[in-house]
């Protein structure tokens, strides 16, 4: 392989890998906690890009600081997640935390189809691009070649940030901890008093703003039409599940393997890019069913 | 109040009859039938407690199967058109069975969800074999030898598929109720026994899973040959959440729950689509999450409900799970 | 004496630094009824779960009628004639009694038709026969989850009974049953177990259960055999009672 590809698709892996994660950790988080897969954190990561690309859009047009499009960004991303989380929680998942898996799994995928439609009215069926903040920042080299800084110094960074952020927060935060006692063993935690309708509010929301916040990043950079939320979803269990579900740590380095898998893949064999992230998934459950971070519970009898 | 018993009688041979009173029925007959038998794969999981998320792929297997036979043989029949969708679906349901049977629940529905959607941008990205986007065509093949007219043809199609729709419902009605079937609903509710009872979870699973997979393989042919094209559309993750929502509105686990679900679905979408194009899906989440949280038995839970008002000392044939 | 139907040698097993068995040497002998006693959390349980494939070992093997099965999945063992029965019983409880049964019955005879009704079964005299063994037979039609904790145990008995096993595995058989039903429950079981020849291996906690019931018995303390014998002897044996029974 030619050395400048090889380091191009280190380098897009590594951007790819960096919103991937922030869509994957929210949904790890959720389920750690709630025992829930929210499949609608798709729609959550879709809405948090068409928001952005509309405000930054706004931004750029309404003759204002054209820095100011990454504030842009936060607010839309912070916007969405909590409003949909909130709603979403409260209004939805608060009814059916007693039900059977299989109608939580249903829940969840009415919520996504709903979703969808939201997208349809609101922005249409055409798609949005607002790139402002990748020209802003303008390009870096890396090892001779030229590549944008928005994907390969800031989307990684905020990743990274996030990551440490949330295991400080799941450490060192009561908040943190109660959530940390509540995906560890749920029974305990409520017997002590803990608080799980509190705990799981507080999870479901911060796990939106993660997904609209990975929505709200990749929007400068991909263009936004009807139909992303449903490959994200997919991708992003596909990272959640190759790691563990549950697990957060493991989540940053799955969504770095496939990330990487997908993007070498799309220099070598571009036909079969979309299957790579799946293959990658099968493999490992083939060989380790729970996933790679998780350790295999078994039932009591 | 006694005719409620009547009920599903009355409904068949209306379907049956409607045609011949408004011709242009048939074809969106054909369709809810077809999709009907989707569903009734879609069920068989759902007696398991398990819901695939990507049942889609199977139906669009078999319906490009078909494109790929009508386009390399030049023309060929429709029986083996129908026979050679099922095994196609089926074959690929074994091969994806084997991997997905040793989840349940999450993994097992979103591991259909990600097989699909390989199938989907492979149908999509193959664009010199399967024409991309834009699909395939699928001329009109002979009927059991015989060249037919346009119209003639739709109307032999149609009552094909409410035969092969009884077939399937006599067949999967059979099946839930032997031992196999049996064991396939002690899956959902002690697998832990089942094992204990010399009974492997994963085969009975398995050949359920295949069972559902040819289901849905019939279907699809059935729609190739009705539409006359057919595009990756069929394979798409909506499509997979339509047959589950049908599953669920028609009443879970039910074998005629999935036909009056999908005749009701595909009646309404044709008048309501239209004028709610934009909202369709949003109606559809709205409604799955009524039955859900308010109906959960369905359309079949209304029916059993309105025979059990009619004749108090006659209740429903079958009893209602508990949950 | 007797052949030997089950024969472990040195299991070892260990969860979270707790050696639940810890070189365990047991034999079954064919015909018998041998009980387990010990403390709570002594591995018990795991010994039943070892003999049954639903854990492997660390170490050691069990072997039936001569035969490897140590790494044998519980399917495959209770094809071979180990049947069990579970503390908390463990059925379907969507379907009726008389289902529960039958489908044991049909996975004894391999019966996969599938498009044979399970309701239609040739068994259905022979389970219904079973159920009157345990004076059930009223409870044929009812929902496994209307019934009472200790009917439903004895439902959990009756299923593995179905298997028509060589060996049957018991995990406290009248443990949720009040002490004035315990004793004919018992005899219920006893005279179920002769009638169809069964060997069988119940854990017990309630020491009158087994000095009644039981031709030998296995004192399991700290991962460890302590003593093994009828119970008239174990029973009065004064480390036994000091360490496990606890007077």
């Amino acid at each position: 392989m030619d050395p400048i590809l090889l380091v191009l698709a280190t380098l897009d892996g590594i951007a790819y890998a960096a919103l991937v994660f922030l869509v994957a950790v929210g949904l790890t988080l959720i389920f750690g906690v709630m025992r829930i897969l929210n499949v609608a954190h798709g729609g959550f990561y879709a809405i948090g890009a068409y928001a952005a690309a509309s405000l930054v859009l706004s931004v750029s047009g309404a003759d204002l600081n054209p820095w100011l499009t990454f504030p842009a960004l936060l607010v839309a991303a912070g916007a969405v997640g909590a409003v949909l989380g909130l709603v979403i929680e409260r209004g939805l998942l608060r009814h059916i935390y007693a039900k059977e898996e299989v109608l939580q799994l249903l829940v969840t995928f009415a919520a996504f189809m709903i979703l969808e439609d939201v997208q349809r009215l609101v922005w249409g069926v055409q798609p949005y691009a607002a790139t402002d903040p990748v020209r802003l920042l303008g390009t870096v080299e890396v090892m001779g070649i030229p590549y944008n800084a928005y994907q390969i110094i800031l989307l990684p960074a905020i990743a990274l940030l996030v990551l440490v952020g949330l295991r400080w927060f799941l450490r060192h935060t009561l908040s943190g901890k109660v959530i940390t006692a509540v995906t560890e063993d749920r029974e305990t935690a409520i017997t002590v008093g803990i608080d799980a309708r509190r705990v799981f509010t507080i999870t479901f929301v911060i796990g939106a703003v993660l997904a609209s916040l990975g929505g709200a990043l990749a929007s400068p950079t991909t263009a936004i039409q009807l139909g992303l939320g449903a490959e994200m979803i997919v991708l992003s269990f596909a990272v959640v599940a190759t790691a563990g579900l549950g697990q957060v740590e493991g989540a940053a380095l799955a969504a770095l393997l496939i990330g990487l898998g997908r993007s070498f893949a799309v220099y070598l064999v571009p036909e079969l890019d979309v299957l790579i992230p799946y293959m990658i998934m099968v493999l490992v459950l083939l060989v380790r069913p729970q996933g790679l971070f998780a350790v295999a519970e078994k039932r009591r009898i | 109040m006694r005719f409620v018993r009547f009920l599903p009688a009355v409904l068949v041979l209306a379907v049956a009859l409607l045609p011949l009173a408004v011709p242009w029925l048939k074809i969106i007959l054909t369709v809810a039938l077809a999709k009907g038998l989707a569903v009734l794969g879609v069920v068989v999981l759902l007696r398991a407690g398990q819901v695939s998320f990507g049942h889609a792929m199977f139906f669009a297997a078999s319906a490009y199967s078909a494109a790929f036979l009508m386009q390399g043989f030049g023309g060929m029949d429709l029986a083996v058109l129908l026979l050679a969708g099922m095994l196609c679906s089926g074959a690929m349901g074994a091969v994806i069975g084997l991997f997905v049977v040793r989840y349940r629940y999450i993994f097992f529905g979103m591991l259909n969800l990600a097989f699909s959607m390989v199938l989907y941008a492979l149908l999509e990205k193959m664009f010199h074999v399967t024409g991309g986007s834009d699909g395939m065509a699928v001329g009109r093949p002979t009927y059991f030898g015989f060249e037919l007219e346009r119209t003639a043809f739709e109307t032999a199609l149609f009552y094909s598929s409410l035969v092969l729709a009884g077939a399937a419902c006599w067949c999967v009605h059979r099946f839930l109720r032997s031992p196999l079937g049996e064991a396939l609903s002690a899956i959902r509710t002690n697998e832990t026994r089942l094992e204990y009872l010399g009974i492997s979870a994963r085969r009975v699973l398995l050949i359920a899973y295949v069972l559902s997979a040819a289901l849905a393989g019939l279907g699809g042919a059935v729609i190739a040959v009705n539409q006359g094209v057919v595009t990756p559309d069929l394979g798409y993750w909506i499509r997979s959440g339509e047959f589950v929502f049908i599953a669920i509105l028609g009443g879970a686990g039910n074998v005629l729950g999935a036909f009056a679900g999908a005749l009701v679905y595909e009646l309404v979408r044709f008048y309501a689509a239209a004028m709610a194009a934009d909202v369709w899906q949003m109606i559809l989440g709205f409604v799955l999450l009524g039955i859900i949280l308010f109906a959960s038995r369905g359309f079949v839970g209304l029916y059993q409900d309105l025979v059990a008002v009619a004749a108090p000392d006659r209740p429903g044939r079958e009893r209602e799970p508990k949950r | 004496m007797s052949a030997i139907l089950l024969e472990a040698r040195n299991l070892c097993i260990s969860f979270g630094g707790v050696q639940a068995a810890d070189g365990i040497d047991l034999d079954v002998r064919d015909g018998e009824r041998l009980a387990i006693i010990g403390p709570n959390g002594a591995g018990k349980t795991t010994f039943l779960n070892i003999c049954t494939g639903y854990l492997t070992p660390a170490a050691g093997s069990v072997r039936f009628r001569g035969r490897d099965i140590t790494a044998l999945a519980p399917r495959a063992i209770t094809r071979m004639g180990i049947a069990r029965a579970f503390q908390s019983p463990q059925l379907f409880h969507e379907q009726c009694v008389i289902d529960n049964l039958l489908l044991a019955a049909a996975a004894r005879e391999r019966a996969w038709n599938p498009f044979r009704p399970l309701r239609e079964r040739p068994e259905r005299d022979e389970m219904v026969t079973l159920l009157e063994l345990f004076g059930l037979a009223e409870h044929a039609a009812s929902m496994v989850d209307e019934l009472p904790e200790g009917t439903r145990k004895l439902i959990d008995i009756a299923v593995a009974l179905a298997l028509r096993p060589q060996l049957l595995l018991m995990d406290e058989p009248t443990s949720g049953v009040s002490s004035l039903e315990k004793f004919r429950i018992m005899d219920l079981l006893v005279n179920a177990l002769a009638v169809q020849g069964v060997t069988s291996v119940f854990v017990e906690h309630d020491m009158e259960m087994v000095e009644r019931y039981a031709d030998r018995v296995a004192v399991w303390s700290s991962g460890r055999i302590q003593s093994v014998g009828p119970p008239d002897q174990v029973l009065t044996d004064p480390a036994v009672m000091r360490d496990v029974i606890g007077v």
